[in-house]
């Protein structure tokens, strides 16, 4: 692609992809930026600077410029009418997309083209998104750090021999690089809040039950939530209100009226009660993190919030409870990949032998792990010792968070202990990764609503993020008191330096 | 909610430990055909998450009910009505072996072809 055919009358190729959602969308809406050079414009730089990052999977140039096309070609009152008319959208690979291969970065699914649209991609194209591709990711959303992609790791935009965060890594780094105004996740046990904080993106995770599952590739059924990235929680916010709402091809989707989550935006959070967890604070975590926090509690306060103590003492079995019933949901999820309907089949000797082969080749080795730990789980003989007593830790975890929202509207914590850690690092030591999750997983056992802020940089330059969670159905909550935090504190909406270019 | 808990580093000798044959009969329930390599690795990074895992043991959760939804709600009944199912060739485009409009699978049962 040239240059030549970038530039448009209102804007040039650097305005517009340093634009966000809603001015996007505006500027679309009022006929000032063409949908389709707009379009064009993220899909060179995804064609001339992805080379080293690895965010996609699969790029949809053609589909992506004709649904532009199709935009522009509307009136201008019915292009009003759409709230993403025009704005650049990647998705995570594990969301089906009619006519666009789906693979949950698993060799077991290559090639695998789906016959049908995920509910929110049904309804981003509805709100008139461009919908730009699929971004890389954990091996069937499995993994704290992108490096469990069947095909290649992700590098992370700030610092390319760091680890994105996972598993939504590639819709992440994707975002901060600016080869989208915005992408969908999906976060099981952090999986969009973690990349989120990793990157230095608004994440927001809808309470279960606010996202219709349709068309989400399951892993974990009773945790898994779709959720959106984008540079500002404002932006974010636009996306979280196209994509919410019932469908009943989803049995866990709620009845519930959508609220305007933007209308949040700008409004005074005087009097709001932020509940601290001061261990959270202390032994374990970063002291750069550490900082970053206590600096983000005295813009609250500043704010005219109120700060209070509060405690969820259960909260430490986070790590165990989630690896119990997280991988238990995924090895029966993962039990309809057996090479007969679609994706990869090895041929054995017999049936027995075509299912194992077939799955010991299709599969990486961390959805192994987890299959294996899950059926271990389910088995005979542990499962009460082992299934049901997490499924009893994880109602005292809900629990402490009914307590803690007795004296507080939002409880604040890291989002990750660390910065993005080199990526390599922790490969060779599961458990290691799997406990560096013990933020995020809390929330994620108790299904409420749970966002990651960006709140400044390590020494290294490497972004922080802190995590809020609401009442379960509070998204308007937690949309509040991030863009109010977000606007005091100018962190959000910061870009890396481009990648280097490569020849396409 | 400390992030350091007193089982972060489970040692080699838990009792949670599990055993090699106990490895193979998992694989085999999960229908994956691990290799030897994948066995012993899988033995030995099992044992070490179980014994994180073992923490819960002393959660006394004698008189707390099991939560498998977060979120409470009654399942849903949707209406008995006929509905368009997706097309057939779309779906049987995606299947690594199809016959006569059907997907082919192995053989299970012996006998008569």
């Amino acid at each position: 692609m040239s240059h030549e055919h970038i530039s448009t009358a209102g804007a040039s190729a650097a305005d517009v992809i340093g634009l966000g959602v809603v001015e996007l969308a505006g500027k679309v809406q009022s006929g000032e930026l063409s949908a389709l050079e707009t379009a064009r414009a993220f899909l060179d730089r995804i064609a001339h600077l992805d080379g080293d990052v690895g965010a996609f999977l699969h790029v949809d140039g053609e589909g992506a410029l004709a649904q532009a096309a199709s935009v522009d070609r509307l009136s201008p009152s019915e292009r009003r009418a759409l709230p993403l008319a025009g704005v650049p959208i990647a998705l995570k690979d594990n969301l089906c997309t009619r006519g666009l291969p789906t693979t949950c970065a698993s060799k077991i699914l290559a090639g695998y083209v789906p016959p049908y649209d995920a509910h929110v991609v049904e309804l981003l194209r509805a709100a008139g998104a461009t919908l730009l591709g699929k971004t890389n990711m954990d091996e069937f959303a499995m993994g704290s750090s992108n490096e469990n992609s069947a095909f290649w790791p992700v590098k992370n935009p700030w610092d390319r021999t760091r680890a994105p965060g996972g598993s939504s890594g590639g819709s992440a780094a994707a975002t901060a690089a600016a080869f989208a105004a915005a992408a969908l996740g999906s976060d099981t046990g952090g999986s969009v809040r973690q990349p989120g904080a990793f990157c230095g993106v608004a994440a927001i995770k809808p309470t279960y039950g606010r996202v219709s599952r349709y068309g989400l590739i399951a892993f974990a059924s009773s945790l898994d939530q779709i959720g959106p990235f984008a540079r500002t929680t404002r932006d974010a916010a636009r996306l979280l209100g196209v994509i919410a709402g019932h469908d009943a091809r989803d049995a866990t989707s709620v009845v519930r009226a959508v609220p305007d989550y933007e209308a949040e935006c700008g409004k005074p959070l005087t009097g709001m009660r932020i509940g601290v967890v001061r261990e959270a604070l202390g032994e374990g975590v970063e002291p750069a993190v550490q900082q970053a926090l206590l600096a983000a509690l005295d813009v609250y306060r500043a704010l005219g919030c109120t700060l209070v103590d509060v405690e969820l003492p259960h909260a430490q079995h986070a790590v165990a409870t989630y690896y119990l019933i997280a991988p238990a949901e995924c090895s029966s999820n993962l039990a309809r990949f057996d090479g007969m309907r679609f994706g990869l089949r090895v041929n054995g000797a017999d049936l027995a032998e075509t299912y194992g082969r077939t799955r010991a080749e299709g599969f990486g080795p961390e959805v192994k792990r987890r299959i294996m730990l899950g059926t271990y789980a389910l088995s005979a003989g542990y499962y009460d010792a082992f299934y049901v007593k997490a499924q009893k830790a994880r109602t005292l975890i809900a629990r402490d968070y009914d307590t803690a929202f007795e004296r507080c509207d939002a409880v604040l914590t890291p989002t990750s202990p660390t910065v993005a850690f080199a990526l390599g690092e922790k490969t060779s030591d599961p458990l290691a990764m799997y406990l560096a999750d013990i933020f995020t997983l809390p929330p994620s056992l108790a299904g409420l609503p749970a966002s990651s802020v960006p709140c400044g940089f390590s020494p290294d330059g490497l972004p922080i993020g802190f995590q809020l969670v609401t009442r379960a159905f509070d998204e308007q909550g937690l949309v509040r008191l991030a863009d109010g935090y977000e606007r005091a504190s100018g962190f959000a909406g910061r870009r890396p330096a481009d990648p280097p270019k490569v020849k396409g | 909610m400390s992030i350091v808990s007193s089982d972060s580093k489970p040692s080699r000798a838990d009792p949670t430990q599990i055993t090699l044959d106990q490895v193979r009969h998992v694989a085999k329930l999960a229908r994956l055909a691990l290799s030897e390599t994948e066995l012993e690795t899988m033995r030995e990074q099992l044992s070490r998450i179980l014994g994180h895992v073992a923490s819960l043991g002393a959660l006394d959760v004698a008189s707390v009910p099991p939560t498998s939804h977060a979120v409470p709600m009654q399942a849903p009944l949707r209406a008995d009505v006929v509905r368009d199912s997706l097309p057939r060739g779309e779906l049987l485009a995606a299947a690594p072996s199809t016959e006569a409009g059907a997907f082919a699978v192995p053989k299970v049962l012996d006998g008569e072809s």
